[in-house]
């Protein structure tokens, strides 16, 4: 039996890190016991142990509630807990097309942050009812009065009747579950007896039963056992399992219009579905897909190198596991001279970068080594043609080419005044042009148009130190620029290290060179001969350094009884010169190319 | 065809294992005992000669060296027990050398004529500094002026005296070092030792510096600028260095420490003492018991070793190189790439040519100057890879 759509609500949560939206999913679950109070646990829709440790959410959650409203119905509302960073906005956008209303959670002592703001806008686009939410009332320090205003003005929505909660002791959550049925729509439209129409919203990958997918229905009954298909791709399966979350697996015999929920149907990867695909019956199906979503594609590349190059098949192996679960992560295999094999990978931005890398150190205990991160490049030949480029070792013969464009991103800043001046500068180095500059109480907003490449390399952490860890910031992309771009070469003892070039803006190259040999410096050991360290554009060096060559490494006792130890330590240094990657007659150990890689060196 | 070995010649090493205390930059097999049963230990190192030298018949032997711990402490029977018992082993060379490594100390310098009765005709003193502050932070129990008293005695004697210095030391400045090397090169001795301070592992200076402690040790640089003065000075001063740490008058050479470094054969008993013997054509390593008590039960047994090993082709070069490159002379090709084929490799040695660390003439090459204070890379580019 579906359940009317009257009786529906389907609703998301936008909330900054930290202010509690995974709490205030607890307690929901919590009071409508859903789940029996001895399986809760805290932050109980964030499984991924990095979600849980790093406070955010990365892969779309969602369970099912049942609630008996005061008006004495029983009500089903869906939540689905979406990823609040910018990596995953794709993920948010489409997360909300499944639904129709959302609570703004704000932190009552904070206050609205960057990240709240874009995907407050993407609710709003995708024509959300917004229930603003101050948490953390119980705080000394909240101001639910001041951020109440603060979201008026800076977002533009009625907070008068914000619902004012405490996520952690409970106080509120009643009346977040009314707010819910009573001011959040229900699904707009939907015909049980029109032919089936539901949204792929999302697939994942489980282990026993294969890619889970994540449906909202929008017309007609799905049931257990009917065979579908889906419009754009035009693949077909059987439904071999139909539930819900609750947040536990479910089973269901059928899922009706406004409903959400599951199927598995021995879909072998992830790359198999497509996300804002239509799922319709084989038969009498559907003939009008509905509006699909853009897909997601990475705009960060960098290489992943196990530390043991014995270790590369392993790194294969997680790497191919990991995107069986992630569409959005594409890698191919690249070799360096310096680092040995390795696989070059594209990311949705940093944190999703940082993500994956962590979970391959961790989940298949694999040392990474990370080259420096790199957008993609749209390099337009002379012939006209252009070329994507996503790693610097592969830029085309510069006299080929005529012109180079560079991805932009619109970039908020939110910053107390007094670090204004800081980030403003920080903006400026990094050649962002101003776009916005606006106050909100004490507190300056600030929007820029600032090259990726110059926010890929460690812009979050400046920003953070420059303001202390004030500063809140969320971006967006913007599309693509021309610029004066170059690849910058760095060449130890006249020989280029590829795993080192890197693309700069022309201004910044003697710069970013000078400190790359200086690091590189005092990172090489001194050799047998003095090394020249140099930055190169093309065949025009820009900035060097010089390696003094070493002078003394000799045992100063060698006698009978010391053959056999002192043998064994120089067989050990012959040994360990394996461990060196060799640039000509120059033997630098590995450790010293991780150092200079270093992002947040 | 001869054995390799007589390209290095056949010598005898005594180790004395005991000392009055220890040093601690010391890592050599030595041990602070009371009442040490002398009559008995002399009897166990004799019959380790014989039993040595059953392996060895018909060799010329052309030194002995007496090494230690402090071999200074054994009593002048004691020494010439052995001695005799080497004496009845092997046939000597005219012109044997028989070293004892003595402590510059007033009570072993009392012994040195019966030292010198027994049959040791050259001693290596270990005076290690010339200023009392840093003797005492060695741990030395001598004083400078009783250093010159010890070797007055000595030079008295032994027709001939080496000793040792220890520098790079803690503070140690080139100009302090410069007055240092001055006042010992003037003392005319006819054979100089002269060690950079060394960290090794299991003394305590070791420990000290892991702790953080031991400070004001020179940098790279430094160390590098005192070993250049060192060269310059004891070349100016007629000690030509015939390897990294030892300076002769022409003649006056370790003949002993030849046989190492040419990679000769030789018997080493004692305890913790090591061997280079061939045997039926192979090369072997032999290393004796190093704790006193368990090597004195099981020389009375029978065999004081507890290991012997064959060397590979491998070995034996890579011991050839190590050794061989540290003398000035430096080696031979031909020989190294007759104990191993994958000795010297070409590449490696065009590139140390044109690194300028290394010389090729007449079938041999060495080191130069450069290429000695780099002498651990050298040896390591150069010896036969796995």
């Amino acid at each position: 039996m579906t359940t009317p759509l009257s009786h529906i609500r389907n609703f998301s949560i936008v909330a900054h890190i930290d202010h509690g939206k995974s709490t205030l999913a607890d307690r929901l679950i919590q009071s409508t016991h859903t789940v029996a109070d001895r399986d809760m646990k805290n932050q109980l829709l964030d499984a991924m142990d990095i979600e849980r440790e790093r406070g955010i959410t990365i892969k779309a959650n969602t369970v099912r509630i049942d609630y008996v409203a005061q008006d004495g119905e029983h009500y089903v509302l869906n939540l689905i807990d979406t990823p609040g960073h910018v990596d995953f906005a794709y993920e948010v956008s489409r997360s909300m097309r499944a639904v129709e209303g959302s609570l703004l959670v704000v932190d009552a002592t904070q206050g609205v942050e960057a990240q709240t703001l874009a995907n407050v806008y993407t609710a709003i686009e995708a024509d959300h009812e917004i229930v603003p939410v101050l948490n953390k009332i119980d705080l000394p320090a909240a101001e639910p009065e001041r951020v109440a205003e603060q979201i008026e003005d800076v977002i533009g929505i009625d907070a008068s009747d914000a619902c004012l909660i405490s996520a952690k002791t409970g106080v509120g959550i009643p009346d977040v579950l009314e707010a819910i049925v009573k001011r959040l729509p229900p699904p707009h439209s939907g015909d049980p007896d029109a032919p089936l129409k539901a949204m792929l919203v999302d697939s994942w990958y489980d282990s026993y039963l294969g890619v889970v997918v994540l449906i909202r229905v929008m017309d007609g009954v799905l049931k257990k056992g009917d065979n579908i298909r889906m419009m754009q791709t035009g693949a077909k399966y059987g439904v071999d399992k139909l539930g819900v979350f609750r947040p536990a697996m479910q089973d269901v015999k059928e899922l009706g219009p406004g409903e959400i929920g599951f199927f598995t149907g021995s879909i072998k990867q992830v790359r198999d579905t497509r996300v804002g695909d239509t799922i319709t019956h084989e038969k009498k199906g559907a003939t009008t897909p509905l509006p699909g979503f853009k897909p997601s594609i990475p705009v960060v590349f960098c290489g992943l190198f196990p530390v043991d190059s014995a270790e590369f098949e392993d790194l294969r192996d997680a790497i191919e596991k990991l995107a069986l679960n992630d569409a959005s992560f594409s890698f191919e295999m690249e070799t360096s001279a310096a680092l040995g094999f390795g696989f070059r990978c594209g990311f949705l931005g940093l944190l999703h970068l940082e993500v994956i890398r962590d979970r391959i150190e961790r989940e298949y205990d694999i040392d990474l080594i990370t080259t420096a991160p790199s957008v993609v490049y749209h390099v337009y030949m002379k012939d006209g043609e252009m070329r994507e480029l996503h790693n610097p070792a592969d830029m085309p013969d510069p006299s080929k080419i005529d012109h180079i464009e560079e991805p932009r991103i619109k970039a908020t800043i939110l910053v107390p005044d007094e670090f204004l001046g800081d980030v403003l500068k920080l903006c400026q180095d990094r050649r962002g042009l101003q776009l916005d500059l606006t106050y909100a109480g004490s507190r300056a907003m600030a929007v820029y148009d600032l090259p990726l490449n110059e926010v890929v390399f460690d812009f979050y952490d400046r920003l953070k130190s420059v303001t202390k860890g004030y500063a809140s910031f969320d971006y967006q992309m913007e599309g693509y620029r021309e610029d004066n771009l170059v690849k910058m070469q760095v060449l130890v003892n006249d020989e280029p290290v590829d795993a080192l070039s890197t693309m700069v803006h022309r201004d910044r190259a003697e710069t970013r060179g000078r400190a790359m040999c200086e690091k590189l410096k005092d990172l090489i050991p001194r050799q047998m001969f003095k090394i020249p360290i140099q930055a190169a554009i093309g065949g025009k060096v820009i900035a060097r350094e010089t390696l003094s060559a070493l002078r003394k490494d000799v045992t100063a006792k060698c006698y009978g009884g010391d053959a056999t130890r002192k043998k064994k330590l120089l067989e050990k240094q012959k040994a360990g010169k394996k461990k060196m990657r060799q640039f000509g007659k120059v033997d630098i150990p590995q450790e010293a190319f991780i150092s200079a890689l270093k992002m947040d060196g | 065809m001869a054995e390799d070995w007589r390209a290095g010649g056949f010598g005898l090493y005594v180790h004395w294992p005991f000392c009055e205390a220890k040093c601690p930059y010391c890592d050599f097999n030595s041990h602070v005992v009371q009442g040490v049963d002398q009559d008995r230990w002399a009897a166990a190192l004799a019959r380790e000669v014989g039993r040595v030298a059953e392996t060895t018949k018909g060799r010329v032997l052309g030194s002995i060296f007496f090494g230690g711990g402090t071999p200074s402490l054994m009593l002048p029977e004691t020494v010439a027990r052995v001695l005799d018992a080497a004496r009845q082993s092997w046939i000597w060379a005219n012109d044997i050398e028989i070293t004892l490594e003595a402590n510059p100390r007033s009570v072993e310098a009392g012994r040195f004529r019966a030292h010198a009765a027994a049959g040791v005709n050259r001693v290596s003193l270990g005076v290690q500094a010339l200023r009392d502050a840093d003797l005492k932070r060695l741990g030395r129990l001598h004083d400078v002026r009783e250093a010159r008293a010890a070797l007055d005695v000595a030079r008295d004697v032994f027709s001939r005296v080496s000793a040792d210095l220890i520098y790079a030391r803690q503070d140690q400045s080139l100009t302090d070092w410069e007055a240092e090397l001055q006042a010992f090169l003037d003392l005319g001795l006819d054979h100089l030792s002269l060690y950079q301070l060394t960290l090794e592992p299991g003394t305590a200076f070791w420990d000290r510096a892991q702790a953080g402690g031991l400070r004001g040790l020179p940098e790279e640089d430094l160390a590098a600028d005192l070993f250049e003065l060192t060269q310059e000075m004891c070349d100016a001063a007629g000690y030509r260095a015939y390897e990294v740490s030892n300076h002769a008058r022409d003649g006056a050479e370790s003949r002993h420490n030849l046989v190492y470094w040419r990679y000769g054969d030789w018997a080493g008993i004692g305890p913790g003492a090591h061997g280079r013997l061939t045997q039926d054509g192979l090369r072997h390593a032999t290393e004796a018991w190093s704790m006193p008590m368990r090597w004195l039960e099981a020389a009375e047994a029978g065999s004081g070793d507890r290991r012997l090993e064959r060397l590979t082709a491998r070995d034996m070069a890579g011991e050839y190189l190590m050794m061989g490159l540290r003398l000035t002379e430096g080696i031979e090709v031909a020989r190294a790439r007759g104990l191993c084929d994958a000795a010297l490799p070409e590449r490696d040695l065009e590139d140390l040519l044109d690194f300028g660390l290394i010389w090729q003439a007449d079938g041999r090459i060495g080191t130069t100057p450069r290429g000695r204070l780099m002498l651990n890379r050298v040896v390591a580019r150069l010896m036969p890879g796995d």
